[in-house]
């Protein structure tokens, strides 16, 4: 790509154009760069000192130099992995039927068109129809299961998008081999096109996930709390996340929280380059295994 | 269900991250810390305002070293959002930076819920100039209203159209979100009239950022918690506020007294009457009245006077229910609005 975007600016050279684009699109990609690593830095400058394995296991105190963030930190993971417990299974299911097999009529087009603008509803309504229809009409209350049924109807949009992707990386030929050969369109889609799929769908999943590990809105509305003195133990059980507890540190007015909330920073950005890798272990793992 | 192939084995891990989590969370438990003083079990939950959650929090966190049994949760969905939960029985205590509403009330009756209403300390504002800023140190509450009545906007610009010995400098001004309970606050307390403000200043709901924005101009008025200005004190110039009975700079001392008119305002939690029969909401709030006084300046409030908490206690023992402070004009002493019932 490189090498051929050179060869043509030599083509044309002497072409203004040519040089302000290429400034250009050099610029727009570094902007992302440069913020995020001026955003590193200012939040390492603040936080570095701040994070001990002490802060990891101590829970909120009144003091910003013993607050710590156990329970935000055990809330955010529980909540994570319920949300990818049951956005994936649907999701994923979800995107199979909307690739293999729906039939291409107005119904499908509109259940698309649907999904496709549910991506883009704000957050802060998701936290409401959790608070009426999980926390009220289900009697969940305000417990762990609660937020992540509400977390998990945020980020299916994104999951079902993103897995439609990755099963359209697998060629027509091979299910049309499957087929072929006698398989059922079940057995073609099972043991043909899902593996070979999972892959490139790994990186949209998790990176929805990034999203619902980052979420405050919708789960203060469903009755997230902030002060949990105590770990949860299972799906029933109050809690709070890490962006609630940074979010009110934050706007503490002493400068020893503005600390912590740094530190507590650090510990969120960690927790998601994990789930990152996580996702990039997963695809390189599973194209290793792909046999085309 | 046979798993067959292994990019099963993604899906089970995956499943097994989730049960791990679980695993390591029971591992961890530990015994709690201090010495138990009783044998109360339960679960108390609270919410509502983000500016009262500090003395919450505060008195949660001591009280959990003496009561290990009870476990105390607290939540900030603000003093609305905490009274919608409150009035539909979800929470045991709310907490509220204002007294309840007239509507909150009739929501709670809809429901037969009960309430205990109890203030807890005092929340101050104060108004902030620039450290170089040398022509003002004393500003009466009509000169604030004329900065940021509505009729000002686009009109007093500059600080000499104020008071005509002020310099004939820009004005730039600095103060709460309208979504924040500090713009509610000051507005009522200065305009006579909640949410009556001009709109073109710069404004944030996050103190923090106020703070910031003042003390990077000279030509700046603004104003936020006291809290706030006493965390920066080094940056920043408070002014004494004269609401007719001469200046007075905000205190600790001021506050606490009432003599820091009219920029200060009580702070309450109201206690559902049905759980205020729970023997572990019981022991929390005697605990809460009896402690928050010294515990309210750790996280940067100005505690109520002695005979407050006492007028306090006295009510909770008493089990009064309904609200004594709804309609309270600002600037009446906290002791004196008690003192009315007994």
């Amino acid at each position: 790509m490189r090498g051929e975007f050179r060869a043509l600016s030599r083509r044309r050279g002497g072409k203004v154009g040519e040089v302000v684009a290429a400034l250009l699109v050099r610029l727009a990609a570094g902007v992302g760069l440069v913020s995020l690593v001026l955003l590193l830095a200012v939040v390492a400058r603040d936080g570095i000192d701040r994070l001990s394995w002490d802060f990891l296991t101590s829970f909120p105190s009144r003091f910003a130099d013993k607050a710590g963030i156990r329970s935000a930190l055990l809330g955010s993971i529980w909540v994570v992995s319920l949300t990818a417990l049951i956005s994936l299974p649907v999701g994923i299911a979800a995107a199979v039927y909307l690739e293999e097999f729906a039939p291409r009529n107005r119904f499908t087009r509109l259940l698309e068109a649907n999904i496709n603008n549910l991506a883009g509803v704000p957050s802060i309504i998701y936290g409401l129809l959790g608070l009426a229809l999980f926390v009220r009409a289900m009697e969940l209350g305000r417990s762990i299961l609660a937020g992540a049924l509400t977390l998990s109807l945020l980020v299916l949009p994104t999951v079902i998008a993103t897995a439609r992707e990755g099963l359209r990386t697998v060629p027509p030929h091979i299910r049309e081999a499957a087929l072929a050969l006698g398989a059922t369109r079940w057995q073609a889609v099972w043991h043909q096109v899902l593996p070979p799929a999972l892959a490139p769908m790994m990186t949209g999943v998790i990176l929805a996930l990034s999203r619902a590990m980052g979420e405050t809105a919708p789960l203060i509305t469903i009755g997230a709390l902030l002060f949990v003195p105590f770990d949860p133990k299972g799906p029933f059980d109050s809690f709070t996340v890490l962006p609630i507890q940074i979010f009110n540190w934050v706007s503490r007015p002493q400068p020893g929280f503005h600390e912590a909330a740094a530190a507590g920073i650090i510990v969120l950005l960690g927790a998601l380059l994990c789930l990152n890798a996580l996702a990039v272990g997963i695809r390189m793992w599973a194209e290793r295994r792909r046999h085309w | 269900m046979v798993l067959k192939g292994r990019w099963h084995k993604a899906a089970a891990a995956l499943l097994g991250m989730a049960l791990l989590v679980g695993g390591i969370s029971c591992a961890q438990e530990e015994a709690a810390e201090g010495t138990p003083q009783s044998q109360i079990r339960g679960q108390i939950v609270i919410d509502g305002s983000s500016t009262v959650f500090p003395l919450s929090e505060a008195v949660a966190d001591e009280f959990d070293k003496r009561y290990p049994g009870v476990k105390v949760l607290v939540g900030i969905s603000g003093t609305g959002g905490g009274f919608k939960k409150f009035c539909q029985g979800e929470t045991d205590i709310s907490d509220a930076s204002r007294p309840i509403t007239e509507k909150e009330i009739e929501a709670c009756k809809q429901k037969g819920i009960e309430f205990i209403e109890l203030p807890v300390a005092f929340d101050a504002l104060s108004v902030v100039v620039h450290p170089q800023n040398n022509w003002v140190t004393c500003i009466t509450v009509e000169e604030l209203r004329k900065m940021w009545e509505p009729a000002a906007q686009g009109v007093i610009t500059r600080w000499n159209q104020v008071r005509p010995d002020w310099p004939d400098r820009p004005l730039r001004l600095y103060g709460a979100g309208t979504d924040s309970g500090t713009f509610d606050y000051f507005t009522e307390a200065i305009m006579g009239k909640e949410d009556a403000s001009r709109g073109d200043y710069t404004a944030s709901e996050d103190d923090n950022v106020l703070v910031q924005g003042v003390a990077g101009d000279v030509n700046s008025l603004g104003y936020f918690g006291l809290a706030y200005y006493l965390a920066n004190k080094d940056r920043l110039k408070v002014l004494a506020i004269d609401g007719g009975q001469g200046c007075v700079e905000p205190s600790f001392e001021t506050v606490n007294n009432g003599r820091y008119k009219p920029l200060s305002r009580p702070l309450f939690i109201y206690v559902n009457a049905e759980a205020a029969k729970r023997p572990e909401v019981q022991a929390f709030v005697r605990f809460y009245l009896a402690n928050i006084g010294t515990l309210a300046p750790d996280v940067g409030y100005v505690p109520l006077p002695n005979k407050a908490y006492e007028l306090a206690m006295l009510r909770w023992e008493q089990g009064k229910t309904g609200t004594l402070f709804h309609g309270v004009e600002p600037g009446l002493r906290v002791e004196d609005v008690l003192q009315r019932e007994q």
